[in-house]
């Protein structure tokens, strides 16, 4: 058989073997991928989507930081269970300014894509505090120290800069404001919390997150929480979104 | 171990050791505020170490040249201990973490043993650290006795292991500070992401040395295994790891890609470490020590063939099954699952061939647990890409997707095929290159592999009930049309099954521990030669 004489001279070439595999293992990527970034339809085109305060942003490294992706999921699936579960499946859109994506692959607990103003602040300081004072039978870990250590905000700017780079339209007056931010979203008494609402909008949620005089990692945390599925309110807007759900 | 080395290769290895020293304290320089600081000591401090290590030996005289009548197996032997201390570490963390599902408490309130951070340190030890260290450990074996060449060099093995463990030392104590991309299975962040692409290359220049010295024509298909997996792995790695460094001060950085791409990227990458990681280079294992345990020759050569560019092709298609029903568009969700049920039919292909080659030989798969091994491995590989195909089918996945059924079936995998064919070669192996008749106690060998065999499939049982369970409970509709159970219903329902996990932990760990003790007996004292292959070729008697 000519095909199998052929592979038993290529088998005497190393080279000739890695060129193989490279071609080989690159058509499955090639096909699947490159099109996603020239496909205009694979992310929706929201005009009110915004993207994260310094606030939320440091909040979500901190969820990175600590792991949470591994137990929850932030991507609702079109299935009839989990919207009537969770709210309207997810978007593409409403994850484009995620470097990374956390959409998760395990639920040990629930998903978070829509959790964002389903509790009260209250309740997530003393979930993440200790879970099982609020939800006796949790097995979610506790996070006590978020409560008690500073949020570090002196390089965010850095951070809105870095992303900004990868294409998250922040401006420079973001940027430059971004520590200050950063604090005044969770000191509504402060003077710069008008700076706040000018720059992210009018939506953007202005409070003491964790209830304490001082800014630590638990508003950082609380305010992302609370604005996941709210960066749009397009989900939402769709009408019934049953009726696009398959099964 | 270093008296081996020529003077050449000690006086390289000593300033490529005042470089590491250079780029530690560099780092901790630059990082003195920051958890790449420390990383920057470890670098420093392991620098030290060896510039103290090998500058003592600068001008001692040459090896002795008989060395060049025998394979090189001192990095092996590295490799293998490296791998059994990461083996214990990680699937031990993997038992802290399994009980952190029953005992959530069990964190003594320390940020850097809750679950989200000690989870990567067990998925990162087995995978990278066990599996890696066991991948290169037969990995050298292999090439140097298909090939009947030594190592091209004896520097470069030793720069890769040592580069790779640095790597490894990274990524576990970095997650432990909260370093983390949050990409899965590709968790460090961007300067130990360089380092592993300098010791990957490494390690592929060694490779490919090796085999231009080979004294046989044709490249035995064990090796071509181990090529793709080292080719594959560098191509997914470089590619999912682009990013930006908030500044080089400091160990952040935010990925290239976000959203749906970011996605699509991230399981092209995740379901490929699963392929040219834990499949790939465990298929190399598995072919070149399964006939070698079993005295018989591979039962079909075109099976291979047609399996070895089966896999290679078809696997970098099936990434998309990991993101059924989200936002990811569906063209690329079908191709995924297509692919996914088409690679059954190269892995079946690699499974029966494995399995195949074992007529003939019953007796000695029923007699000698190492061979039973290979055996279990080969059977646990084919029942794990069977689950695997059928969990991609869109409609099964919507069940079982974010369930831990998904866990359980990559334990299938991770304990039933790599860690029982790494055993097998193991066992295979070490009295080979420490030059010993046998492995100290066969009955160790028959007891480990009783527990692992028992804890696996505990193991798995209980996960698939678990990931069932939840799966139907969270899809329950109650006779008013709404849905019958809250999510803390479903995870209740978990704990008997989270128990069990624990137990079968418990079994498989304590099996590795007797496989430690057991390599430990058996190398703990002098080398006798007599029992390794030939290097040159013999004449026929």
């Amino acid at each position: 058989m000519p095909l199998l004489k052929g592979h038993y001279n290529l088998e005497k070439h190393s080279i000739g073997l890695v060129i193989g595999i490279i071609l080989a293992a690159s058509v499955g990527g090639l096909v699947e991928i490159v099109p996603l970034f020239t496909i205009n339809e694979t992310v929706e085109t929201l005009p009110d989507m915004r993207v994260y305060t310094p606030l939320e942003l440091a909040g979500r490294n901190i969820y990175i930081r600590e792991g949470c992706y591994a137990c929850h999921s932030q991507m609702i699936r079109t299935l009839r269970d989990e919207v009537e579960r969770y709210g309207p499946y997810s978007l593409a859109a409403e994850s484009q300014y995620d470097h990374p994506m956390l959409w998760g692959s395990k639920r040990t607990g629930p998903d978070l894509a829509r959790i964002g103003g389903k509790y009260s602040d209250a309740w997530h300081v003393a979930h993440l505090t200790n879970p099982r004072s609020v939800v006796p039978t949790s097995i979610m870990p506790a996070y006590p120290w978020l409560a008690t250590t500073d949020l570090e905000v002196d390089d965010l700017g850095a951070h809105l800069r870095v992303l900004r780079e990868l294409g998250v339209p922040y401006t420079d007056a973001m940027i430059a404001n971004a520590p200050h931010d950063a604090i005044a979203q969770a000191l509504p008494d402060s003077p710069a919390a008008a700076g706040v609402v000018e720059r992210y909008g009018q939506k953007t949620t202005i409070r003491r997150f964790s209830g304490a005089s001082t800014v630590t990692e638990m508003d950082a945390v609380v305010a992302y929480l609370q604005v996941l599925g709210q960066l749009t309110q397009a989900p939402y807007a769709k009408g019934d979104a049953l009726d696009e759900v398959s099964q | 171990m270093i008296a081996q080395l020529t003077r050449a290769e000690r006086h390289v290895g000593f300033y490529l050791a005042i470089c590491l020293t250079f780029l530690g304290l560099t780092m901790a320089a630059a990082g003195n505020h920051d958890p790449m600081g420390v990383h920057g000591f470890i670098a420093l401090g392991l620098g030290i170490v060896l510039i103290f290590a090998v500058g003592g030996t600068l001008e001692d005289p040459e090896p002795d040249p008989s060395r060049l009548q025998r394979y090189y197996d001192d990095p092996t032997k590295a490799a293998v201990v490296l791998a059994m201390v990461w083996g214990i570490v990680a699937m031990g963390v993997g038992l802290w973490i399994a009980s952190l599902m029953v005992w959530p408490d069990a964190t003594f309130g320390q940020a850097w043993s809750s679950f989200g951070r000690l989870r990567p340190v067990h998925t990162t030890g087995v995978i990278f650290a066990f599996g890696g260290n066991a991948l290169m450990a037969t990995s050298f074996h292999v090439m140097q006795r298909t090939c009947r060449t030594r190592l091209a060099d004896q520097l470069s093995p030793w720069c890769v292991l040592i580069g790779y463990n640095l790597f490894l030392v990274w990524a576990v104590t970095g997650y432990l500070m909260g370093v983390t991309q949050s990409k899965e299975y590709a968790e460090p962040e961007w300067y130990a992401d360089l380092w592993l692409v300098i010791v990957w290359v490494a390690y592929l220049v060694l490779y490919l040395r090796t085999l231009r010295l080979r004294a046989e024509p044709h490249i035995y298909f064990a090796n071509w295994y181990y090529l793709a997996f080292l080719v594959v792995v560098a191509m997914l790695h470089i590619v999912n790891g682009l990013a930006i460094p908030v500044s080089f001060a400091g160990a952040k950085s935010y990925p290239y890609f976000s959203g749906v791409q970011d996605a699509m990227v991230q399981w092209w990458y995740g379901h490929n470490a699963v392929a040219f990681f834990m499949t790939s280079g465990f298929l190399g294992m598995l072919y070149y020590f399964l006939p070698i345990r079993a005295q018989r020759p591979i039962y079909s050569y075109r099976l291979s063939i047609i399996s070895f560019w089966g896999i290679t092709f078809f696997y970098l298609w099936v990434g998309s099954h990991h993101l059924h029903y989200t936002a990811l568009p569906i063209w690329v969700q079908n191709l995924g699952m297509t692919f996914s049920v088409m690679l059954l039919v190269p892995s079946w292909a690699s499974a029966g061939n494995a399995i195949a080659t074992l007529n003939g030989a019953w007796h000695r798969v029923r007699d000698d647990a190492t061979l039973r091994f290979m055996f279990v491995a080969a059977v646990f590989y084919g029942l794990s890409t069977f689950e695997g195909s059928f969990l991609a089918i869109r409609p099964v996945n919507a069940l079982s997707h974010y369930t831990d059924w998904t866990v359980g079936h990559v334990h299938s995998g991770a304990l039933g095929w790599l860690a029982m064919v790494t055993f097998g070669a193991f066992y295979s192996m070490v009295p080979l290159v420490w030059g010993k008749p046998a492995m100290y106690s066969a009955r160790l060998i028959e007891w480990h592999f009783w527990l692992a065999l028992t804890g696996l499939l505990v193991y798995v049982v209980s996960l698939w009930n678990a990931g069932i369970t939840q799966g139907l409970m969270w899809r329950t509709y109650n006779a008013a049309g709404t849905l019958n159970y809250s999510f803390i219903d479903s995870m209740e329902a978990m704990r008997p099954y989270y128990i069990a996990r624990v137990l079968g932990g418990a079994l498989f760990l304590a099996g590795i521990c007797v496989g430690a003790v057991n390599i430990w007996l058996t190398i703990r004292t002098a080398r006798d030669v007599a029992h390794d292959r030939p290097l040159a070729p013999q004449a026929a008697e």
